[in-house]
């Protein structure tokens, strides 16, 4: 875990600091240059903007599962691939063939972190819109424009996305 | 600047890209268009406009990498916002009208719940 490799008086100054780095990366891109004065401007960047919002952040011992993200970004992304050729094709086909439904899935995450990126990704995946989540986060509601068995959607939402979630963020932190 | 004019191949990449996205930048509008409802018409523009305007993306990040010295890729980070903010977009528009309790297409199995 990284917080227990990083000794206390950095974390006070680092108190995220993979996010550090991450807005360093994107400072870079931004500005599309590798110069060493934008690294410098970056770096700071990195370190007072997480310093400035503390407050509204997450929690940050949390267990780092780079292989498991990795593995559901790639699963993500060739399912939207996916999600926008059925969409063209249903949306191109006949209307009148669709059947659309809302589908409750009950949610078994607890990390708010977790349950925010599995909504995201219902809605960016094949055919389902998030449409609202219960006020104690344990049912979401779904809408699918061509549901055949609502049954395989809910089982198809929990297996392929909730279940690597669950290994990625394991513990509840809220 | 002005280089060298890109190499066929390249041209016939970059043309495919921006043709794949405009294509379906295309799709999602007729999405809009076509679908009956507002809860169908979502799912269009939240999905064909992500490819859409990734293929696009992808036709400007190689044209560029190629016109100017260097690798040319804060096009990566519109994706990135975009992938981050589209989703959320959605889920705002769809609980909306869950609340304003927008009509459904007739055949819609199950409904949203009452507020």
């Amino acid at each position: 875990m990284i917080s227990r490799s990083l000794p206390r008086p950095l974390l006070r100054v680092l108190p995220h600091p993979v996010l550090s780095v991450l807005l360093l990366l994107v400072w870079l891109l931004l500005v599309d240059s590798f110069a060493i004065g934008h690294w410098l401007l970056g770096a700071f960047l990195g370190v007072c903007i997480p310093l400035l919002t503390n407050r509204l952040l997450v929690g940050r011992s949390q267990e780092w599962h780079p292989l498991l993200l990795l593995k559901l970004l790639v699963l993500v992304m060739w399912d939207i691939l996916v999600a926008n050729i059925q969409v063209a094709r249903l949306t191109l086909g006949p209307i009148e063939r669709l059947r659309p439904a809302f589908v409750e899935v009950p949610i078994e995450l607890e990390n708010d972190l977790a349950i925010s990126v599995l909504v995201s990704i219902v809605s960016l995946t094949p055919g389902s819109v998030s449409s609202d989540l219960s006020d104690d986060r344990k049912t979401l509601l779904v809408h699918g424009l061509d549901v055949p068995d609502k049954a395989a959607l809910i089982a198809e939402i929990k297996q392929r996305y909730e279940a690597p979630l669950k290994e990625i963020f394991p513990c509840s932190l809220t | 600047m002005t280089g060298e004019p890109l190499s066929l191949w390249l041209e016939i990449i970059v043309s495919a890209f921006l043709l794949l996205g405009s294509a379906f930048v295309l799709i999602g509008a007729i999405g809009l268009y076509r679908l009956p409802d507002f809860f169908m018409r979502l799912h269009g523009p939240t999905k064909a406009t992500t490819l859409g305007v990734g293929g696009v993306i992808v036709a400007s990040l190689i044209y560029f990498s190629n016109r100017q010295a260097g690798i040319s890729l804060h096009e990566l980070l519109i994706s990135l916002f975009l992938f981050i903010s589209a989703p959320v977009s959605a889920y705002m528009l769809a609980k909306a009208a869950v609340l304003q309790q927008l009509p459904l297409e007739k055949k819609t199995r199950g409904k949203p719940w009452e507020q």
